[in-house]
């Protein structure tokens, strides 16, 4: 249950979405959140994701594993792309599945925050003047710090 | 001996990201390549990077066997 996937090709995200959903008579909420590559009005021509193969896969799997008992998720995926992302191409793709939307749409969040700001990637922009490693911005750090106070338990049936 | 990885802009500065190389302990092959590449020396001195040995995590010393990878992690960016 729940799949960590690194990818080098472009994927869509609507066919995973369709995937994820079948056959989930008793899950009642499924959420997702698609990044896309951002041109930067021509600033990035090109985004370049490296993972360590093995190890990338393990890590958000292991904190993916925790979110799902924090949030109570029936299940999750989560696809990545690494090597050379084109502006306008998926970046990643997280679905979270829960009997209700609530934990659903927050552990969506939640793995959103942790992939942007710790999971084992380094990426580097690429422009009209080269390329350039980049690092979590301030507010990347800031939206995972947030879930650290006050943790969102799962929400009573109702 | 080791293979050695090396990942984001470690890779960049050294010019090289995977490379076996003989050391008995991770604080012996810190020393060679150290002592081989002022670049890679500056560029591991710094705050945040990380080194796994066979996908853990190290902190510290440890003996080194013929099937060990060492990879050496930049500060992550996240995706």
């Amino acid at each position: 249950m729940g799949a960590v996937r690194l990818t080098f090709d472009p994927f869509d995200p609507g066919a995973l979405l369709s995937d994820f959903s079948r056959g989930r008579a008793e899950t009642g909420a499924v959420a997702t959140f698609t990044g896309i590559a951002r041109a930067e009005a021509g600033a990035t021509t090109a985004l370049e994701l490296e993972a360590y193969p093995g190890f990338t896969e393990a890590e958000i799997g292991k904190f993916a594993l925790a979110a799902m008992a924090r949030f109570g998720l029936d299940d999750f995926a989560i696809l990545h792309r690494v090597g050379r992302i084109a502006p306008g191409e998926a970046v990643v793709f997280v679905a979270t599945a829960a009997k209700h939307r609530r934990a659903a749409f927050e552990a969506c969040d939640y793995l959103m925050d942790y992939l942007k700001s710790r999971a084992p990637f380094w990426k580097k922009e690429h422009g009209p003047d080269g390329g350039r490693w980049v690092e979590p911005r301030a507010q990347d750090h800031a939206d995972i710090a947030r879930w650290d106070s006050g943790p969102l338990e799962k929400e009573p049936s109702s | 001996m080791a293979r050695v990885l090396l990942f984001g802009r470690l890779a960049d500065v050294a010019g090289w990201r995977d490379r076996v190389i003989e050391a008995p302990s991770l604080s012996a092959l810190r020393a060679r390549l150290v002592a081989e590449d002022a670049g890679l020396a500056e560029a591991l001195a710094v705050r945040g990077v990380q080194v796994a040995l066979d996908q853990v995590i190290v902190r510290g010393d440890a003996a080194l066997s013929a099937a060990t990878e060492v990879a050496f992690l930049p500060p992550m960016s996240g995706g």
